[in-house]
């Protein structure tokens, strides 16, 4: 291979990289926690099961869009796609937050580095023969962003309102509250910062001014924005765990392995 | 041997340099910018407080009388004050010129460029960004360079073929017919190829000499190259003995010792303290100082937020005074731990405020020093910085007294007096930048088709001479003869200077230059820094000398030449220039000569009690003329002055 | 406090080098750049090496430090202990010159391609005007040092040579990025990112912002805000409708 670094006139060292620090952890360690949220994720969205313990349901089947979703009274019942839908209903809402975090800016860092190994760290040579990045189909697409920003906003008002839905007991009943609710709140709160943190929401709110002086409410959004977007990565991940236990707590609801403690 | 043919050949890509090179290339010239590092590296990048310029943005009492009073001040009046003059003139036309070339300034609530503080000017009056104004200036004018190269491209489908820079190269030699410029000789340093510039003007901007001492905040570059060519081609220098220590470089660790922290450190609230936490500033006001700086640390502190109603902190004096003060407490034993005073800014201004306003000092010293200036004082002392003094030019031109020499910037004499003013230095190259640029254009249109020649024999005798050290075998080690001389000007022609020690250093000069001869570099013409150095020692030997003999000749203390034994400023030295030259021994000779004399209506602009302490019964004694004021003779004379170069 | 430390320093030319072994004097306080002074001081003259103001100011001495794209006056003896081997090598992006100098011509032919500033035609120097706030964004990027160690870092070219030709790398991307966030600037510029400079080989993966001695934010505050504007003009039919009609008006 004569291109990269091997490249004639370049300085001649074979090595791929002279790094002597643990460059590789990091990109290892996100490579083993998103496979186990993924393979946690399918194997949910195809369970098609055990995703209500009225009143809570899972954030992997909210909305409902289809009609062979089970009965959950008041919860996102939307069914306007009507019967012909006859797998798990999860894989007709899961392509939002999916297509979310994939076109992502900082998910795309996670998983080019981790996944794709493009590049695998900072001066590390990367093992592909060639590269053409964001030029073209398919990851071209990834400037499609701002659209799933908008879808994802959306979802998170029916999260949210899914949480205020948790203030009921099982029997349907205003005025309870319990472990879940919490559960499902703090979703949804994280749901809000990672998305409110986006790139694109930075961008939008003001980030495409000329001139911040002229705009002095969108220039505050956008310092606001700004300083979340500082988190993006933490929140990035805080929120999928999140996701991922929320519907884990439903999960072990539904299937009895405790009850939900009521606050009252 | 490659060789070129140009209209004009800028030496140096500084702001001057930069400058002067647009300003031709505008005049419709063919200009080559030489720069012995990569573009865009020159040691300007390392101003950090501002260009000096009375724009009035801030305090609108400002104006250009009020600018060339304080640098005659500063300079202890033995500037050339035309010089002065068109400098406090132009400044601001020319930091306005930069925002068309796409500079970003900090603002003023209104919009309008902001301005700072700084020590010795009256005025808010730097215009700047963040503490790193050199960095904004430098790129804005290689910017314009890539516009005039674009532009180029497409009027003429060639981007390089008005304008072109030639980075690391060295010029070694000016080559000339009789006594006019023909052309420049020197060496690519990437592949040690010979270059040969064929072009009847030259404009050196190559900076200073700091190289010449061991603790200096100036870079690798700063070897004396212009200075020493210009004396080599029979022109001459001025003022060699004022070089400016400026008052605050690190002290520690050893290994960034003279690095500078700038001066806006004290102009945005900074103070000085010895080891006993006293501020001793208040104990060094001069006498010709004292009216304009607060008695009391309460009326320093309110200067910061009423400057019209409040003295100015005795921080902010001019930087010699400040130097000399520190050397003095620590030599009182008052010092830091390692050598130094504390500069403190923790203790007076909130983190926030410390880093907008002071981003790439709390860089430098976390980083290097692994200090938080937001939390702790610095350690700070002298370092060499600046030299006064440097080619004789004329004020308008910037000629010097060889045909088709010009020099602009640093490298330039006069233009500071004894003392440079912080946020002199940017507003200079851009003020004189320019007009070296245009005054070598116009040169050139006056030669028409009859345009020196360069001659064989001087090209073969400087390729002779640069080859010299890669052919000696066994000779000495470059650095190690670089480093005795360091050692040699920093303790003996230092910011304290006493005639014994000069002597010995002029002595000491006089055994390195037979050494420097002798000088081996090993390995081959590929990027090799030892023979680079080798070659640029001539250079520093050469203006050592000027700099040792200048200043065993001034016997006063003035700006920055500071003589123990001689420690008053004397009103008959004022009226002396020492003129540097190369003499038939091939060593420098010094010569006095008579400081141009500045003309009645600019004498009216100061209070006669002040003239009165730098000037002689007899200056003083001679009528002023009659005019309608000052202003009115000035204003004249500035319609007169631009309406003549305007072009 | 002095120690003997061992290094290798790449020392070579565009066709053949390698790695030499040198034990040389560390003390109290010193960057790597002391280092190498000393050893071209004592050892090996020749040796050539990039620097300037050695003060993280004007971006010559950059190299890689065991392996990362670093300033050498930047980088502080302390962070490696005493028996550890320091590696040095030229940047591995850019032809090499000699030892640790690298031919960066690549970053000058990229920064002649970008259009310079372009002021509206009938505004006078002296006249211009702007807020502190509208000139922020592109201040940050005006603290570039131009050390390039970015343009180093970035795989799209480091990993592939051919891509040399399409794509202008983060400094060259964020000084256009620069210029569209000025406020005085006239020039619609989000087309010519993509289609002239390969913003859309940018993959994000942020080493740029990683290397950067000034901690520019170059990735969030340059390229990504770049990309969303270029999406705006290129890649969103909604905002193009919205402008067109807007022109309508």
């Amino acid at each position: 291979m004569s291109t990269g670094t091997l490249s004639p006139g370049r300085a001649k060292i074979d090595k791929p990289t002279l790094r002597t620090d643990r460059y590789w952890v990091s990109p290892l360690i996100t490579f083993l926690v998103f496979t186990a949220f993924i393979a946690y994720a399918t194997f949910r969205a195809f369970q098609n099961d055990h995703y209500y313990a009225s009143p809570y349901i899972s954030p992997f089947y909210s909305p409902c869009i289809s009609d062979n979703c089970v009965p959950m009274p008041g919860a996102g019942e939307v069914h306007f796609i009507g019967s012909w839908w006859g797998w798990s209903p999860a894989l007709l809402v899961l392509v939002v937050p999916l297509g979310f975090r994939m076109t992502c800016y900082y998910y795309r860092k996670a998983y080019y580095r981790s996944f794709w190994q493009s590049p695998p760290a900072c001066a590390v040579a990367e093992p592909h023969r060639s590269y053409t990045g964001e030029t073209r189909f398919p990851l071209i697409f990834q400037n499609s962003h701002r659209y799933f920003f908008v879808l994802a906003t959306i979802f998170n008002v029916i999260l949210t309102w899914d949480a205020i839905l948790g203030f009921r007991n099982p029997a349907g009943q205003w005025g309870h509250m319990g472990v879940g609710t919490l559960v499902l709140l703090i979703n949804a709160a994280l749901l809000w910062l990672y998305t409110a943190s986006c790139h694109s929401c930075r961008h939008i709110m003001g980030g495409r001014l000329k001139h911040f002086s002229k705009h002095p409410i969108r220039y505050r959004a956008w310092g606001f924005v700004s300083k979340l977007n500082g988190k993006h990565m933490q929140l990035a991940w805080v929120s999928l765990f999140g996701v991922a236990l929320a519907d884990l707590y439903v999960l072990l609801l539904s299937l009895n392995a405790f009850t939900d403690p009521r606050f009252f | 041997m490659d060789t070129y043919e140009y209209d004009v050949v800028v030496i140096g890509a500084g702001g001057a340099g930069l400058r002067a090179a647009i300003e031709a290339r505008m005049q419709g010239k063919r200009v080559a910018i030489i720069c012995k590092s990569l573009f865009g590296k020159a040691h300007t990048v390392m101003a950090e407080g501002g260009a000096a310029a009375a724009m009035g943005n801030v305090n609108p009492n400002d104006n250009w009388m009020v600018h060339f009073r304080d640098t005659m001040r500063g300079g202890k009046f033995l500037n050339n004050y035309r010089m002065a003059e068109l400098h406090a003139k132009e400044a601001p036309d020319r930091v306005w010129e930069l925002e068309q070339w796409g500079a970003l300034f900090d603002r003023t609530k209104d919009g309008k460029i902001s301005q700072r503080n700084f020590g010795g000017h009256e005025y808010p009056r730097l215009a700047h960004v963040g503490d790193r104004t050199g960095l904004e200036l430098i790129r804005t004018l290689q910017q314009a360079v890539v516009g005039l190269q674009q532009q180029d491209a497409r009027e003429h489908g060639e981007a390089e073929g008005r304008i072109k820079v030639f980075a690391e190269h060295t010029i070694t030699r000016l080559l000339k017919e009789g006594d006019r410029i023909a052309g420049a000789f020197g060496y690519r340093r990437e592949d040690g190829g010979f270059v040969l510039f064929k072009a009847p003007a030259v404009v050196l901007a190559t900076g200073g000499v700091g190289k010449s001492y061991k603790v200096t905040s100036n870079s690798w570059e700063y070897t004396g190259d212009g200075h020493a060519l210009a004396l080599l081609a029979g022109a001459t220098l001025i003022n060699m003995e004022c070089i400016q220590f400026h008052p605050t470089g690190m002290v520690w660790p050893p290994s960034v010792k003279g690095i500078l922290v700038t001066e806006s450190v004290r102009g945005d609230g900074g103070v000085l303290r010895n080891s006993e936490g006293k501020r001793f500033m208040f104990d060094y006001v001069p006498d010709v100082f004292r009216p304009q700086y607060a008695e009391t640390e309460e009326e320093a502190d309110r200067w910061y937020t009423d400057p019209d109603n409040n003295r100015r902190p005795p921080e902010l004096l001019p930087r010699d005074e400040v130097a000399r003060s520190i050397n003095s407490e620590v030599k009182a034993g008052r010092g830091t731990p390692h050598g130094g005073v504390y500069l403190d800014i923790a203790s007076r201004r909130s983190k926030e405020f410390i880093l907008k306003r002071l981003p790439s000092m709390y860089h430098q010293f976390k980083e290097l020093a692994d200090v938080d200036i937001t939390a702790e004082p610095m350690e700070i002392g002298p370092t060499c910085h600046y030299i006064m003094g440097g080619v004789e030019v004329d004020a308008d031109t910037q000629a010097s007294i060889v045909p088709g020499l010009f020099a602009a910037g640093e490298v330039a004499g006069g233009m500071h007096g004894s003392n440079r003013l912080g946020g002199n230095s940017l507003s200079d190259l851009l003020v004189f930048g320019r007009r070296a640029g245009l005054h070598a254009a116009q040169y050139v249109d006056e030669l028409g088709g009859n345009r020196p020649a360069v001659a064989q024999a001087d090209v073969a005798a400087a390729e002779a001479e640069v080859v010299a050290p890669l052919e000696q075998s066994a000779g000495e080690n470059p650095y190690t003869l670089h480093a005795e001389l360091q050692q040699t000007m920093n303790d003996l022609v230092g910011i304290i200077r006493r005639e014994h020690e000069v002597q010995a250093a002029i002595e000491k000069l006089a055994e390195l230059a037979p050494r420097r001869e002798k000088l081996a570099a090993s390995g081959g013409r590929v990027f090799n820094p030892g023979w680079h150095l080798s070659l640029d020692m001539r250079n520093m030997l050469l203006v050592s000398e000027c700099v040792a003999k200048a200043a065993l000749e001034r016997k006063e203390s003035r700006g920055g030449h500071t003589r123990e034994d001689y420690p008053q400023m004397s009103a008959e030295w004022r009226k002396v220039n020492l003129v540097c030259s190369v003499g038939p021994d091939g060593h420098a000779q010094v010569k006095k000569q008579p400081l141009p004399q500045m003309r009645p209506d600019l004498l009216d602009l100061f209070e006669r009690s002040e003239l009165k302490k730098y000037m002689t019964e007899e200056e003083l004694a001679e009528p002023a003329a009659p005019s309608d004021g000052p202003r009115a003779a000035a204003d004249a004379d500035t319609q007169k002055g631009t309406g003549a170069d305007a072009s | 406090m002095t120690y003997k430390a061992k290094f290798k320093v790449w020392r070579g030319d565009d066709k053949d080098g390698g790695l030499h072994d040198f034990t040389v004097e560390v003390n109290d306080g010193e960057v790597v750049l002391d280092v190498v002074h000393r050893l071209q001081a004592t050892q090996a003259p020749d040796l050539a090496v990039r620097w300037n103001c050695k003060a993280g100011k004007c971006g010559s001495c950059s190299a890689e430090i065991n392996g990362m794209p670093r300033l050498m006056c930047m980088t502080r003896m302390s962070v490696f202990t005493e028996d550890e081997t320091v590696t040095i090598t030229p940047l591995r992006t850019f032809p090499v010159i000699r030892d640790l100098v690298t031919d960066v011509s690549f970053n000058y032919e990229k920064a002649r391609q970008v259009p310079v500033f372009e002021p509206p035609a009938d505004l006078k120097p002296g006249d211009y005007r702007m807020s502190q706030v509208d000139v922020e964004r592109s201040q940050e990027f005006r603290k570039c040092i131009e050390c390039y160690l970015c343009q180093n870092v970035c795989h799209v070219v480091r990993d592939h040579e051919e891509n040399k030709k399409s794509f202008s790398g983060p400094r060259f991307l964020m000084r256009i990025a620069e210029l569209s966030m000025h406020p005085l600037d006239t020039r619609d510029r989000r087309k010519e990112a993509q289609e002239e400079h390969g913003l859309g080989f940018c993959n994000i993966t942020k080493c740029c912002t990683e290397v950067c001695p000034e901690h520019i934010k170059i990735t969030d505050n340059a390229l990504i805000p770049m990309k969303e504007r270029v999406a705006d003009r290129k890649y969103d039919p909604l905002v193009w409708l919205g402008s067109k009609i807007a022109r309508r008006k």
